[in-house]
């Protein structure tokens, strides 16, 4: 195969995927109605509880919206990655996986191009969210939007794999409750999402440290620093680090030794 | 392009859905995999299309193995499965130019060949609608000109005519026997249903994980002592 026909197996999975997304639109708009809840009324009500002192990337003291703002384009995406990593594997999408999987080209290029053209339709989510953010004075500098953009591209990649890997290793999280309670939910509190962790420290030492290895807690610093226009080394590296190592695993599972699920009735 | 299947085995856990099965199929016919529910015929397409592993025994395409030149098998084979693999909600022209793109080719190559396709399968003037709109006959049509797209040598279909009325079954079947006589294509037809089983079909009836019966349907008849296929069917696997 020459890399023609890489780019035309690219383009066309991109494609099917944003066709996709206009033939769902309406689920796609509902699906921001979560992050705007958090950040319009969980956001109000806690305020006031919570305060924030001046921490990097800010530079200022800043209002709680503004602070969790970036925990939601993640929570965004880990939703998205969750869903639709799901749907690959059971059910609904189980045919569209068989077709995928009869293209010529490797496995691990498709499954990575599937990965990055769903991640592609959450970022496209992420900037409609962050446009209504401008309505509760979220403005990050008007360059933050294109800069956080690698980090808004490898947090879908690196939340897609880890969904792949979740969907076609452990049975037992078949649904999208399981996965709720036992992934999407403990990844998204203990991160830095809704709190800044020295708050966490504070609190409890175990949590913080618990939250120190969450990668969900990097990809949002990722996010947020970008988003500020600061270069956080430590959060892309760690948030890069584990993408590839997912990636690698997820693809795994897509070995025709692996591919029980996809092989019979 | 031959396929030869040697010695293959397949087991689940501890259980055994294939049994030291080899065959080999004729370039250019119809062959029909006949077998009663349960009887390995999912598993072997898995094998054939690569979404199984191969535990035991080998798989031939055109001489080269599956598991050493998977790329270059996959160029060569066309599959419709037992379950619906369309974009309901995409239209028949985009299902058919998201295959094509995952085979490498232009949208414009995808455009040309995909209407080719369905003009042959007089759907042509449907290119537009969304599948849903279609029913079930012309899904499975749209399906086997989706497989047709990268102009495979081999066609497997596994139970195509699962879900479809008499009359559907009867026409579908009808198309594919034309299309091996048209295109030279070799086709693998996987069935319970013995009316789909002609009796100058090279027959291979799967029961149980093992390979009963291998060759024209009427010399298997005669080997059998049977009348008809319908009762060699029975007699060999208890079904039909």
């Amino acid at each position: 195969m020459n890399a023609t026909q890489y780019w035309h197996c690219f383009i066309g999975i991109q494609t099917r995927e944003w066709l996709r997304f206009w033939q769902q639109r309406t689920r796609f708009a509902s699906a921001l109605v979560r992050p705007l809840l958090w950040l319009v009324v969980f956001a109000a009500g806690f305020r006031a509880v919570l305060g924030i002192s001046i921490i990097p990337p800010y530079e200022t003291y800043i209002t709680y919206e503004t602070y969790i703002a970036p925990g939601l384009c993640g929570m965004i995406i880990l939703f998205n990655s969750m869903q639709g990593a799901l749907s690959m594997v059971y059910d609904r999408e189980l045919g569209s996986m068989r077709v995928l999987l009869m293209s010529p080209l490797p496995r691990p290029f498709l499954l990575v191009t599937k990965l990055l053209a769903m991640g592609v339709v959450s970022i496209g989510q992420v900037y409609v969210f962050l446009l209504l953010a401008l309505l509760v004075d979220v403005e990050p500098p008007a360059w933050g939007y294109l800069a956080v953009l690698p980090a808004l591209i490898l947090t879908s990649l690196m939340l897609g794999a880890l969904g792949l890997l979740i969907a076609t290793w452990i049975k037992q999280l078949e649904n999208f409750a399981g996965v709720m309670n036992f992934v999407i939910f403990p990844m998204f509190f203990m991160s830095s999402a809704l709190y800044p962790l020295w708050r966490m420290n504070e609190a409890s030492p175990w949590l913080y440290w618990v939250c120190q290895f969450n990668p969900f807690t990097h990809a949002v610093e990722a996010i947020r620093f970008s988003l500020y226009l600061e270069w956080n080394p430590m959060a892309f590296g760690i948030t890069a680090g584990v993408t590839v190592v997912l990636a690698l695993l997820a693809t795994t599972g897509f070995r025709p030794q692996r591919t029980r699920i996809l092989g019979t009735a | 392009m031959t396929i030869d299947a040697s010695n293959l085995s397949f087991q689940y856990g501890d259980k055994t859905v294939l049994r030291d099965v080899s065959f080999s199929l004729t370039p250019g016919r119809f062959h029909a995999l006949l077998g009663p529910n349960g009887a390995g015929k999912s598993t072997l397409f898995g094998l054939l299309t690569r979404l199984l592993a191969l535990q035991a025994g080998d798989i031939l395409l055109g001489g080269q193995s599956l598991n050493k030149q998977p790329a270059d098998a996959m160029r060569r084979i066309g599959v419709v499965f037992q379950q619906n693999a369309l974009d309901l909600d995409l239209t028949v022209r985009q299902n058919l130019q998201y295959h094509a793109a995952l085979h490498g080719l232009s949208r414009h190559e995808a455009r040309q060949r995909g209407d080719r396709e369905l003009e042959r399968f007089s759907l042509l003037d449907r290119a537009d609608e969304p599948v849903r709109q279609l029913n079930g006959g012309h899904r499975r049509r749209v399906e086997i000109a989706r497989a047709l797209l990268h102009q495979p040598s081999l066609l497997l279909l596994d139970e195509p005519t699962v879900g479809l009325d008499v009359a559907s079954r009867r026409a579908l079947n009808e198309h594919v026997r034309m299309l091996c006589q048209q295109d030279g294509l070799t086709v693998l037809w996987a069935t319970h249903l013995i009316e789909e089983v002609r009796e100058d079909d090279r027959v291979l009836i799967l029961h149980q994980g093992q390979l009963l019966a291998d060759g024209a349907g009427h010399a298997i008849c005669r080997t059998e002592g049977t009348r008809n296929l319908a009762e060699t069917f029975h007699s060999l696997t208890g079904a039909g």
